[in-house]
């Protein structure tokens, strides 16, 4: 991508012109959440002063509209990540409400005392706690498998850790603090040897990285919008049919039945059956357009220049005496963790903040990752194809200065 | 001097820099110099453990005043804890329970203190009241 593209590609996202504490924002928070261009702000506009009408029950022209919208979306998202069906396609809140949906249904559905499941130090705490309330409901146990010194897991551990008590593996396809990523299609294979299902966490992937269901054979992939330029209330549950078809409901409410009586209730079919009460029809279509934005620059692109980008910011970074970057993965996504001498990262973060950029401090909801690696947290800089080399320049420049005063 | 004479006097101090990097480097003084608390203070009773930052909080009794000691892993979290303790430390549990901290709004670092920092310095500055309180009722 050239500068003058780029610059190109600023000008669709509204918020990237505002002045904080008078300076221009550096955003460098991409991996807690992204901005949101002007198609898809428009397109949330648009549904509610053309389309809206409650979905799926409804007879007249608003409701049919809105309902062929959200269902378009529901197949464009299925395309986009090549899903067998839309039928695989589950509108949940966010990646934390997908986790918990499986953790609940799978669980009730494969799961009892003395069983076992897998997730990763490096997991975010939504891919660890849903797992723990399981194991305390059950009588289950986790085990976690390690990573090395360069922030990666191990294969053969965790091939060690499968066996006939397993009944789920739940690790992250991309780091949010190490920006490690997973070589999950091997960790998939692994797991489907020892006949165990696995879900994979894509909340950092998907903006970065071209995924494929068929390709990748996940049991269960999840992500959030908001991580994708889409807005906030709004995320993904793929589940291979026979999963979704064999697990029982997450939570019971209109929509997600086909006859109610006070005997009994029979459940409607996929992917209603997951979806109780109003779905978020307007984010929905959001999420869609965010995706069709995406694909119009190229996954392969962004990803080559977000590449770019994250390397030209870590050799910088290194010119700064005390830096220690905190993962260092040969394969990485657009993340860099870092921490300088024995500054803590929340002083260098807030002074940051004055100077108008915008990074994040601390354990990035993912507690055991770092105290496993003995250290207070990190400040983490997450770019996107949004972001500019004249940006990572400023920022070292920032940084130079806050670590002088701090150091 | 009084609990609010040494706010207006922070205030004072404070208020001669336009430029928000130069309240910052006062602050990071204030927090270098702050003397490290005890490690036999360190304690988990002690801990008022934030998200992003922790803190350490230690309170006794001297002559009817309550001293308070403490330190935190962030300097400029380090820096508004030797603020507090210089505002609050040496004074009766009476004049602390009824005091309100006025000059961390003044001097323009109230957002330290917000709950979505997560740092532990609100918590602090309920805790440095709790002991006060504590102290006063026993005191009666």
């Amino acid at each position: 991508m050239t500068p003058l593209e780029i610059q190109h590609i600023r000008t669709d996202f509204p918020i990237l012109t505002e002045k904080i504490y008078n300076k221009p924002l550096i955003y460098f928070d991409n991996a807690a959440t992204t901005q949101k261009p002007k198609a898809v702000l428009d397109r949330i506009v648009y549904g509610y002063e053309h389309l809206n009408g409650n979905i799926h029950r409804g007879v007249h022209f608003l409701s049919q509209k809105a309902t062929e919208a959200h269902e378009e979306a529901r197949k464009f998202v299925a395309s986009y990540i090549n899903a067998a069906s839309s039928d695989e396609i589950i509108f949940t809140r966010g990646t934390t409400e997908a986790i918990n949906l499986v953790a609940f249904s799978y669980g009730e559905y494969a799961c009892s005392e003395g069983d076992e499941i897998v997730i990763s130090v490096m997991e975010h705490h939504s891919n660890i706690v849903p797992w723990q309330m399981l194991c305390e409901r059950k009588g289950m146990k986790l085990r976690i498998i390690p990573i090395n010194e360069k922030g990666e897991l191990n294969p053969d551990v965790f091939r060690s850790l499968i066996n006939t008590r397993t009944k789920l593996v739940a690790i992250t396809h991309v780091s949010n603090v190490l920006g490690t990523i997973n070589p999950v299609k091997e960790i998939i294979k692994a797991a489907h040897a020892g006949h165990v299902p696995i879900l994979i966490d894509g909340a950092q992937a998907i903006p970065h990285i071209k995924v494929d269901m068929q390709d990748l054979d996940a049991d269960f992939y999840v992500f959030s919008g908001h991580k994708v330029y889409a807005p906030t209330g709004i995320g993904v549950l793929y589940g291979k049919r026979e999963w979704l078809e064999k697990i029982p409901p997450y939570q019971g409410g209109g929509e997600m039945i086909q006859t109610v009586t006070f005997e009994k209730t029979t459940y409607n079919e996929l992917p209603f059956k997951f979806e109780a009460g109003t779905p978020d029809y307007i984010g929905s279509t959001a999420l869609a357009e965010a995706l069709k934005y995406m694909e119009k620059i190229g996954i392969e692109r962004i990803a080559a220049y977000e590449k770019e980008l994250t390397e030209y910011a870590t050799k910088r970074l290194m010119e700064i005496t005390g830096m220690r970057i905190i993962g260092t993965s040969d394969r990485k996504s657009a993340v860099i963790s870092f921490l300088v001498g024995d500054i803590h990262p929340y002083d260098i973060g807030m002074l940051l903040d004055k100077l108008g950029i915008a990074v994040r401090t601390g354990h990035h909801c993912a507690q055991p990752l770092i105290d496993s690696l003995g250290i207070p947290g990190t400040v983490r800089a997450s770019f996107s194809f949004y972001n500019t080399k004249e940006e990572v320049d400023t920022f070292i420049e920032a940084l130079k200065r806050v670590v002088g005063m701090l150091g | 001097m009084t609990i609010n004479e040494i706010q207006d006097q922070i205030i004072a101090d404070f208020s001669q820099f336009d430029d928000w990097m130069d309240k910052y480097a006062l602050l990071i003084d204030l927090g270098n110099s702050l003397e490290p608390l005890d490690e036999k203070f360190k304690i988990p009773q002690n801990i008022i453990e934030g998200c992003q930052s922790r803190v350490w909080l230690n309170a006794s009794m001297a002559d009817g005043k309550v001293i308070y000691e403490g330190e935190s892993d962030a300097v400029l979290v380090k820096g508004i804890v030797s603020l507090l303790i210089q505002v609050l430390s040496g004074h009766t549990p009476e004049e602390i329970v009824d005091t309100e901290l006025y000059f961390i709004d003044s001097i323009g670092l109230k957002e330290h203190l917000s709950p979505t920092r997560s740092n532990g310095l609100l918590a602090m500055v309920k805790q440095m009241k709790m002991y006060a309180l504590v102290y006063k009722i026993k005191g009666e």
